[in-house]
């Protein structure tokens, strides 16, 4: 099954290789993994979204924590969590569509980031599965591009 | 913090930084972005450099004194090629857990990324084949950064660390501050284990009736001998080794089965078949251990200490586990055994009879010579007490079988990742750390090409190393597999016209020789070498060309397919 999880870093050059390479290096599914800064610069937090039976999800998260510059690892899967992804996407606009486009950004509380004579882009912030609807339901329209940020999550405060 | 406020250079701060952590010898090789560092080491007297010939062979070298010894090995090498030859000895030192240090020169920190002379992104090459690794980027940072490295190399499951110094920052100056301290918050190794587990571990042993130990290099590389012949001989458990763990304990003890595995003993395998409890310390399912898990100690309820928790559970789903360091398990198990536990002796009875059904034996012959024979005379003469280094292959497996390691810190071979050319390095390595045992290498053929040109630093520094090559005129293992599994086609293993007169070639490097084609020979050349201790003595020892190790586990196969013998008698001599 799917598992969210979410690990402390020291901000230093190479973490990220090493935390995706070591993924790559023992075979495990990374299906996204997004990074950034934490309120205290020397710290990032990387939320990583991966695929995997129990045993394979433990060695994940064990494996995670052998690494030196891992400060604490956590899976949010089974515990109280926020997910969100963002996407951008910018699609065709036409006479024909531009009514329908603007009622579904609506339905999918999107936002218009910039607008021209024949295309329009769009964000979108979700879970990664509301982003997955919202790009099979505009797909129709014509997607000239779009870019997703992969999930970052945190714990739901007490 | 302690401050000696001192302005050095970073070659400087280098060489007092390995003072600090009591390094007393290091294997290096020097080149352009070292010339700072060599130009500071003309004047140290107090740390031994050993000059190499090649920087593979320093790694293995300081893999195998720190073995032999138990304090990192220190290698220091020159940017790009330099860096990149050591790539096969990290990645031996970090599959068989041993503590290492290598310092790399790197290209000018502004030449960084720019494909500048002998530039090799070596940090980022190493990166999945070390414990840790640093690329230092202010002279600042230099001591810290060595101390951490001193500190990661050995604590918790050891293994080597990289420390990549960029050249102007050997040159730089700044205050030297060594750190009394590290604290690396990312780095946390239990140690202690869990009263709750010993105690739980404590019952199962107290209440089993067919008990068996199976220790790995996790009781060498945390000193445990001590702790484990206690336990096993207050309760009677027979003990089996992986070929890391040889020694751990002694050979002489009754209760020793020596190597379980692929080329493990017949009875130790088929104890494994049949226990109802296997306690792993130190140890991790390795595949040449296990073969098919399925089948692996099926009746047995396993507890698995081991200091690194991704070792748990992951060739092998096991019902106890007990992470921490393998001496503080075994201390722990001792303290928590009730005062009464099963008797033992039908079980050991048993093993007895798997032991008089299919033992470990070879004959001997007037005219031939058998690698066998070969190594059986080395450890009766030694009285297993030797420190025995091995290359990889036949002869390996059967220094594993008829070799008798009555001590810890004795096997010197690479397990985990199988480096040909390991053994003659690593048995001058290990001859730096140790003087008051000899240091006995079997090498084949086809491995002692690999590092050959290390003769030359036996020689120089003469350390007395015992060169035992076993020549088959063949890649035998190779040619065993060929033999077995592949319908006899050799293809490309077998030596015998294009191996050189090594005689001749190590005679030329200024290495005493001989040669043995029988084992009247044999036995004279043995003493002869044993007693020698002016320098590196070599022997060839000409055995036959076909001889096979059994018995053997088919990869993949399970304990029950143990092959005893030849498929095909024919193919032999
Ligand atoms: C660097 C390296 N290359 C290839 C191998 C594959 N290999 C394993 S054993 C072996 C044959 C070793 O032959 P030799 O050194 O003569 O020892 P023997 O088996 O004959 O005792 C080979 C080629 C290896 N282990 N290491
Ligand atoms: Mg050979």
């Amino acid at each position: 099954m799917k598992h969210l999880i979410s690990v402390l870093v020291e901000n230093k050059f190479g973490t990220l290789n090493r935390v995706a390479s070591m993924f790559s290096a023992r075979g495990f599914n990374l299906q996204s993994i997004s990074i950034g800064e934490t309120e205290d610069p020397e710290i990032s937090r990387m939320t990583i979204v991966t695929r995997g039976d129990d045993q394979i999800v433990s060695q994940v998260l064990k494996q995670l924590n052998r690494l030196i510059d891992t400060i604490k690892v956590t899976d949010l899967t089974h515990q109280p969590h926020v997910e969100r992804e963002l996407l951008l996407m910018t699609l065709k606009l036409s006479k024909a569509t531009q009514h329908e486009i603007f009622e579904l950004i609506n339905v999918f509380k999107g936002k218009v980031v910039d607008i021209k004579q024949k295309s329009i882009t769009i964000e979108v912030i979700g879970s990664p599965d509301k982003i997955n609807t919202t790009i099979d339901i505009f797909r129709p329209y014509g997607i000239r591009e779009l870019a997703r940020s992969g999930a970052v999550a945190i714990h739901r405060g007490e | 913090m302690h401050t000696t406020a001192q302005k050095l250079n970073g070659s400087e701060i280098f060489f007092e930084c390995l003072r600090r952590e009591k390094v007393d010898t290091i294997f290096g090789y020097p080149g352009g972005a070292l010339l700072k560092v060599y130009e500071t080491l003309y004047d140290v007297t107090d740390i031994k450099h050993i000059l190499v010939r090649h920087e593979q062979g320093a790694t293995h070298m300081a893999e195998g004194y720190a073995r032999a010894t138990g304090k990192p090995g220190v290698v220091l090498v020159t940017s790009g090629p330099g860096a990149t030859n050591t790539v096969t000895g990290i990645t031996n030192a970090y599959m068989d857990s041993s503590p290492m240090v290598v310092f790399t020169g790197q290209v000018p920190s502004s030449l960084i990324g720019n494909d500048a002379f002998q530039e090799a992104d070596i940090v980022g090459i190493t990166r999945p084949i070390t414990k840790h690794n640093f690329l230092v980027k202010d002279v600042r940072d230099l001591a810290t950064t060595i101390r951490k490295a001193f500190f990661l190399a050995t604590n918790g499951r050891p293994g080597p660390v990289l420390v990549d110094m960029p050249k102007d920052i050997l040159n730089a100056e700044c205050d030297f501050i060594w750190p009394d301290s590290v604290d690396i918050r990312g780095f946390k190794p239990t140690i202690t284990c869990h009263a709750n587990q010993i105690e739980k571990a404590a019952k199962k042993i107290a209440a089993a009736k067919r008990p068996l130990l199976y220790i790995g290099g996790g009781v060498i590389s945390s000193n445990a001998s001590k702790e484990l012949t206690l336990l096993a001989k207050a309760l009677n458990i027979p003990v089996t080794m992986t070929l890391q763990g040889l020694g751990a304990f002694p050979a002489s003890e009754p209760l020793n089965m020596g190597m379980l595995g692929m080329h493990g003993t017949y009875w130790a395998n088929q104890a494994v078949n049949k226990c109802d409890l296997l306690i792993a310390v130190g140890a991790r399912f390795d595949d040449r251990v296990t073969g098919k898990v399925e089948t692996f100690a099926p009746q047995a309820y396993k507890i698995h200490n081991d200091i690194d928790p991704t070792n748990v559970d992951k060739n092998i789903k096991v019902d106890l586990p007990v992470v921490g360091d393998s001496k503080d398990f075994l201390a722990q198990l001792i303290k928590a055994l009730p005062e009464k536990s099963e008797n033992h002796d039908s079980w050991l009875a048993e093993i007895d009879s798997w032991r008089k059904q299919c033992p470990l034996t070879f004959t001997v012959e007037d005219d031939s010579l058998k690698t066998e024979f070969v190594i059986s005379r080395v450890s009766e003469e030694t009285e297993g007490n030797a420190v025995v280094v091995t290359d990889v292959g036949q002869h390996q497996m059967w220094t594993s079988q008829y070799y008798h390691f009555n001590n810890p810190r004795s096997i010197i071979t690479s397990g985990g990742l199988g480096t040909m050319g390991y053994g003659l390095p690593a048995a001058i390595g290990a001859a730096f750390g140790v003087q008051d045992r000899p240091v006995v290498l079997f090498c084949g053929d086809g491995g002692f090409m690999m590092n050959i040109q290390e003769i030359v630093t036996a020689v120089h520094y003469k350390v007395p190393i015992k060169i035992f090559l076993l020549n088959n005129s063949f890649l035998g293992m190779v040619r065993q597999w060929q033999e077995l599994f592949h319908q006899e086609k050799y293809s490309f293993t077998d030596l015998d016209e294009s191996n050189p007169d090594f005689l001749k070639v190590v005679e030329a490097f200024g290495c005493k020789g001989m040669r043995a084609e029988n084992p009247a020979q044999a036995e004279a050349a043995i003493k002869e070498a044993l007693a020698y201790n002016e320098g590196p003595v070599f022997v060839e020892f000409r055995v036959i060309k076909k001889d096979m190790v059994f018995p053997m586990v088919p990869a993949g196969g399970s304990i029950s397919d143990m092959l005893l013998e030849r498929l095909n008698p024919k193919t032999m001599v």
